[in-house]
């Protein structure tokens, strides 16, 4: 049975999407279940290493995609074609990529975290290792996870006021220095 | 320095700057500060196929107390820029700064937030070693101009002036 048979039949209405794509399988799951489907890919497939968590900030992509549509639909505007007008897709997401050490088989997980909702749960009561991890995805694009024991940033010193991987944020800063605080008697 | 001997016995006239000058020189001794690619080829330096110890740099000093050339081998992140001016700050007087390569001269390519854009926004620097990273014999020779700068300095005439005597 393929990967994303197991998947499914595992997750059940827990996987919301899927994509295949050069060979990896990347599932979808709803934010706030991240915990239990985790839970439940380690222990039933056993998908028993967490190799690494990141997020993404689709919000420069959605963008592209926007202007790539407004310019399709003006060659052809015979067409009249509606689009149906929803919410805009949530900014951010968080990928979780797992691998089984048995099987050698690798799966991505992703949740997606709209702007307004920034709070994922910590996995760090099933894998150790998300750790630094979700403190460095906490540092460079502002999520929270809850329930992690130590939230702070990873990369950036603590008082640094901006999460730098952020799309609108500027590659060269914004002009942040790290203040130095010492005393010359020390 | 005027250097001549007469017979059996030999006599010495100089000044005293010239002496003092002349101890320097010949032993500056470096503080490897290495953060990046640029350590290595540092490391390389200070082994024997190159030998920086040639030059007087015999002792590598890890304690900023004991060391005379501060050698900023590689990148300066902006978290670690109260570290590296702290031990800069440490280090005793008379002391001297060699930034070495692309890095620690500019930024290099790290052109982010998160870089420090070279470390003479930190730290006044004496010589810089452009190359990413520069070769062995780069900061062999960064150290040999860096000899030249102390032949010429005055010691003397600069710390009086600094207590305000003489002119």
């Amino acid at each position: 049975m393929g990967l994303k048979e197991d998947v499914q039949n595992t997750l059940g209405e827990l996987a919301l999407d899927f994509l295949e794509c050069q060979g990896d399988l990347s599932v979808t799951v709803p934010k706030d279940k991240i915990v239990d489907a985790l839970t439940k890919l380690r222990d039933d497939l056993g998908f028993d290493f967490l190799s690494d968590v990141f997020g993404v900030d689709n919000s420069a992509f959605y963008e592209k995609l926007a202007k790539a549509k407004a310019k399709k639909k003006k060659g052809e505007e015979d067409k009249k074609e509606e689009e149906p007008q929803g919410p805009p897709p949530p900014r951010f997401e968080v990928i979780y990529l797992l691998l089984s050490l048995e099987t050698n088989r690798r799966l991505a997980v992703k949740v997606k975290v709209p702007e307004d909702d920034l709070v994922v749960d910590s996995v760090t009561s099933l894998w150790r290792a998300a750790d630094w991890p979700e403190r460095e995805v906490f540092d460079m694009f502002g999520i929270k996870f809850k329930g992690h024991h130590n939230l702070k940033r990873l990369l950036m010193w603590d008082e640094f006021p901006a999460h730098p991987l952020r799309k609108d944020y500027p590659l060269e800063g914004q002009g942040e220095e790290r203040i130095m605080e010492y005393n010359d008697n020390d | 320095m005027a250097f001549q001997a007469y017979g059996g016995e030999g006599w010495l006239l100089t000044k005293l700057e010239q002496l003092i000058n002349w101890g320097r020189k010949r032993s500056p001794w470096p503080l490897p500060y290495g953060t990046a690619c640029c350590g290595i080829e540092m490391m390389a330096a200070l082994a024997s196929g190159y030998d920086l110890a040639r030059f007087g740099a015999e002792r590598p000093s890890f304690s900023p107390r004991q060391a005379d050339v501060l050698i900023q081998a590689g990148t300066i992140t902006k978290k670690m820029v109260p570290v590296f001016k702290r031990i800069y700050d440490q280090m005793a007087e008379p002391k001297w700064v060699i930034s070495m390569g692309a890095c620690a001269c500019s930024g290099g390519v790290f052109r982010t937030y998160s870089t420090l854009q070279g470390i003479d926004l930190v730290v006044p620097v004496d010589v810089y070693v452009p190359g990413c990273p520069p070769r062995p014999e780069g900061l062999i020779y960064a150290l040999l101009k860096l000899i030249e700068k102390i032949e010429k300095d005055h010691p003397l005439r600069k710390k009086a002036a600094e207590i305000g005597i003489g002119g």
